[in-house]
């Protein structure tokens, strides 16, 4: 039998303070005046597969329900085509909320282990820090190694006609100066980010 | 002779390269250098900016300040996501004192400084709004006379930073596609909508089904081919026509580059253009536009 899942949310489930905190962040203060009229997820085109829409999970967020949040699908399905940002008629940046609540979820690794997107964010970030750039056909194959591998022989057409297409790089595209970049996000990782008060809380490297 | 700084991305040396095979000629042709940035780096995009965001920031005001080095010009960035998350910085850094801190201390440690001050543009809005249509005009020798062409946009390219033009019914390409001969699928009501982005890799069936909606609909209005402006984009139409058919039913399409198009009609060779680059071949082939053009 299916799980059976508490559809009413208890005042216990609140992580008081979460709103709060998400709502500090520079860009996402205006999640304060949503009237939850539903534009945002009416407008979003991948609201149809989202367990929770745009708009429940703006109140979700607000009322603090931490923990729904994160382990929603609902931000990892957000492709970030900012339809919701610009039709919100609070002038709510949904987008960039969903972003904040996407590196919540990394950082507290909460995200479920071999859901696909998540993955991908982690893989790119990683491959961008060390290489400087992103080699694509290589972001995808570890995508797919790391989640599903199997997946990754069904893509073998389309990998290979990339390559006869000349689209398929076989080495890793990467910047001259690799020192450079590092030595800037040491920096970053050394600036005691909370002590600045319009930007995000600290949060650790993912990797 | 006008220049400009230009940011490729890293699609445009991979997955995307018929883009920047296609811009660079059709630059040329109208007297437009670009001069490519040094050493950039990733732009910090989309995937990037799920893990942290400030960092993201930091990718791309590496590249604005290496930028401002080549002295106040303009910055071409043809990708939408890079468009966007460059704009997106400027964004901040005017927004967010603190934002501002946090670059400029980074910046420092590489002998690079930002003021906050390069305009960065997509080709799309130089070619029309700074070169302009007649300009374009002047340069068309083979009219794409009888080629009925869905333009469309896609999301980051006017959501939500650009100034060019209208947030959900742009027009720019529209107007440029006119200009080089094309008919143009009046109102395409998808011009906007997202493609799916990397879901169509990461969740198929979410991802998949963007893609599909905009294909079936450009089909649907009789056109010949699709023209986009952004390399994820032409990726997601064009390369998962196999999967698409296995899911719901056939809608091959081409989905070219504006920039391809632009170098047909400005009576360029083909494969110079990246056009066999494609997994849809366009059809037909630009030996059919070649008409004689009055004088």
């Amino acid at each position: 039998m299916a799980e059976l899942l508490r559809t009413i949310k208890y005042e216990s489930d609140r992580v008081k303070g979460f709103g709060r905190e998400v709502m500090s962040v520079p860009g996402c203060e205006q999640l304060e005046s949503c009237i939850q009229c539903g534009t945002c997820s009416g407008v979003c085109p991948l609201s149809i597969y989202m367990d929770s829409t745009p708009r429940q999970v703006m109140e979700l967020v607000r009322s603090d329900f931490k923990n729904e949040v994160l382990h929603s699908r609902t931000i990892w399905l957000c492709a970030s085509c900012y339809a919701c940002t610009v039709e919100c008629p609070r002038q709510i940046r949904i987008t960039d909320i969903m972003y904040e609540l996407k590196q919540r979820a990394i950082h507290e690794g909460v995200y479920p282990k071999k859901f696909p997107i998540p993955v991908l964010a982690k893989e790119f970030h990683k491959m961008a820090h060390n290489h400087g750039r992103v080699t694509e056909n290589w972001l995808a194959t570890w995508m797919f190694l790391k989640t599903n591998w199997l997946a990754a022989i069904g893509m073998w057409k389309l990998g290979l006609g990339l390559f006869m297409r000349g689209r398929f790089s076989l080495k890793y595209e990467g910047i001259k100066r690799k020192g450079e970049l590092a030595r800037m996000m040491e920096t970053v990782d050394n600036i005691d980010i909370d002590k600045l008060t319009d930007v995000k809380p600290k949060r650790k490297p993912a990797h | 002779m006008v220049k400009y700084s230009y940011f490729p991305g890293c699609s445009l040396k991979g997955t995307g390269r018929a883009y920047e095979e296609s811009l660079l000629p059709v630059m040329k042709a109208l007297d437009i250098e670009l001069e490519e940035l040094d050493d950039w780096n990733c732009c910090g995009a989309t995937a990037y900016m799920a893990v942290d965001e400030v960092k993201a920031c930091v990718m791309a005001s590496r590249n604005l300040a290496i930028a401002e080095k080549l002295g106040h010009r303009e910055l071409m960035a043809p990708c939408s996501a890079c468009y966007l998350v460059l704009n997106k910085t400027k964004h901040y850094i005017h927004e967010s004192p603190s934002v501002h801190h946090v670059l400029d201390e980074a910046l420092k440690v590489a002998n690079l400084s930002y003021s906050g001050n390069i305009p960065v543009k997509h080709p799309l809005d130089v070619l029309v709004n700074t070169i302009g249509l007649d300009a374009i005009k002047k340069r068309v020798k083979n009219p794409l006379k009888g080629l009925k062409v869905a333009p469309y946009y896609g999301c980051q390219i006017v959501r939500p930073y650009s100034t060019f033009d209208d947030q959900y019914n742009p027009t720019t390409m529209d107007r440029l596609l006119e200009a080089i001969g094309c008919t143009v699928v009046k109102d395409f009501p998808l011009k906007t909508r997202c493609c799916g982005g990397s879901l169509t890799g990461t969740l198929p069936e979410p991802g998949l089904l963007c893609s599909y909606i905009i294909l079936k609909e450009a089909l649907k209005r009789g056109a010949d081919v699709i023209a986009t402006v952004c390399p994820l984009c032409q990726f997601n139409l064009d390369g998962y026509h196999d999967k698409i058919e296995a899911k719901w039913e056939s809608v091959r399409i081409p989905t070219v580059y504006f920039t391809q198009l632009m170098g047909l009609a400005f009576g360029m060779n083909e494969r110079e253009l990246g056009l066999h680059r494609g997994f849809i071949p366009m059809k037909p082939l630009p030996a059919a536009f070649a008409q004689p053009v009055a004088t």
